[in-house]
């Protein structure tokens, strides 16, 4: 049963979500932290002992498969949602600030990226 | 008749955003094969149609329009999370241990750099009150974090719409430009995916443009991204504001 896949898929987001949930209530902040972030290693775990025990059937992946092939679909009609608009026109701190940060950052992935180069080398 | 095939669209809005996606990925694909010869790939070029449907709108980019309302749906964060945490099947939990601690720094120093970009960018700005600067730089961290800190230091609605705008604009340089200065950035392994999720923060700018160099690369960076968002809203107010304020006593 394809569906036993994704439900497995869901009780990990749920599982994710609350604690992300009550993190954000520990540290008395507005929403969820890092709730899916958590739920994804919970599903790395879950699959990995399962492809283990040999749990894993084709047909469970296939359901799981399926939401990750509309993954990008998803992302597209995300973009197709953003409030573009007020982005451009809200006033130069936002654009320079967005626009100044994001090219920072490029040069210190690239920074952090070859001190893991010189890492695996030495 | 044409009325009623519109009444058919609307009310199965949620189904027009199936084949919308569908359209646009087929049009963009179509463009990147025979016209762009793969130089920019296909998904990129559908991230960027999706964002310029979006100025067509407002609040809520195209979802606005009526007719396709359903694209809020599909688009959304709740199918946009679950799609996020089905695409770490298959993701190798040795690939993660393996940057650990680079993934970890990543995270740490990237929260950091980003808040302090914006802080000294506000201050240009002529931005005095620690709770509006504190505002604007959680907003360049990443959007979700801007209306989190604004609310926790009582910024007013207009700055906390600056600090989602900065956080909007972030996504749509990192959606668009990093698939194609991906050789120049160093974007190649899980491990360098992981760093870049960590640095950048934004979710959704991750995870878009990790789909278009290596779908393969998703979970990586986005596992990363998402403890980011995690991280600096626990940061920026709690922690970077009090000693912003202390600064500038």
């Amino acid at each position: 049963m394809k569906i036993y896949g994704v439900a497995l898929l869901a009780a990990c987001y749920f599982a994710g979500l609350i604690i992300g949930e009550l993190l954000g209530s520990i540290f008395g902040v507005k929403g969820n932290l890092g709730g899916v972030g958590f739920a994804m290693l919970f599903f790395i775990l879950l699959t990995d002992w399962m492809n283990k025990k040999n749990l894993m059937t084709e047909d469970y992946a296939a359901g799981i498969t399926f939401w990750t092939s509309l993954y990008i679909p998803i992302v597209i009609a995300m973009a197709s949602i953003q409030n573009v608009n007020a982005a451009i026109n809200s006033g130069s701190v936002a654009i320079v600030s967005g626009i100044v940060a994001t090219m920072f950052c490029f040069f210190l992935v690239r920074f952090l990226i070859s001190l893991l180069k010189d890492e695996s080398e030495s | 008749m044409i009325h009623a095939v519109y009444e058919m669209f609307l009310k199965n809005g949620f189904v027009l955003s199936f084949m919308l996606v569908g359209i646009m990925m087929f049009i963009t694909q179509f463009i990147s094969d025979k016209i762009l010869k793969n130089k920019i790939p296909g998904v990129a070029l559908a991230i960027a149609l999706g964002l310029i449907l979006a100025s067509f709108g407002g609040k809520a980019g195209i979802a606005d329009i009526p007719l396709f309302s359903g694209m809020a749906l599909l688009g959304g964060s709740m199918l946009r999370d679950f799609a996020i945490v089905s695409t770490a099947f298959g993701a190798s939990m040795q690939e993660i241990k393996k940057a650990g601690w680079v993934g970890v720094v990543s995270l740490f120093v990237g929260v950091f750099f980003n808040f302090t970009v914006g802080v000294i960018i506000a201050n240009m700005f002529g931005y005095t009150d620690p709770g509006d600067i504190a505002t604007l730089a959680s907003g360049t961290c990443t959007f979700i974090v801007g209306p989190i800190t604004g609310n926790a230091v009582g910024a007013s609605s207009e700055i906390i719409t600056l600090s989602i705008a900065a956080g909007v604009i972030k996504v749509l340089i990192v959606s668009v430009v990093t698939p194609l200065i991906k050789n120049l950035v160093g974007i190649k392994t899980k491990t360098s995916a992981m760093v870049f999720g960590g640095v950048m923060g934004t979710v959704s700018g991750v995870s878009a443009a990790m789909a278009s160099i290596n779908p393969k690369l998703v979970p990586y960076g986005a596992l990363t991204a998402t403890f980011y968002t995690g991280i600096a809203a626990i940061l920026c107010p709690s922690v970077f504001y009090p000693i912003l304020k202390w600064l500038m006593l």
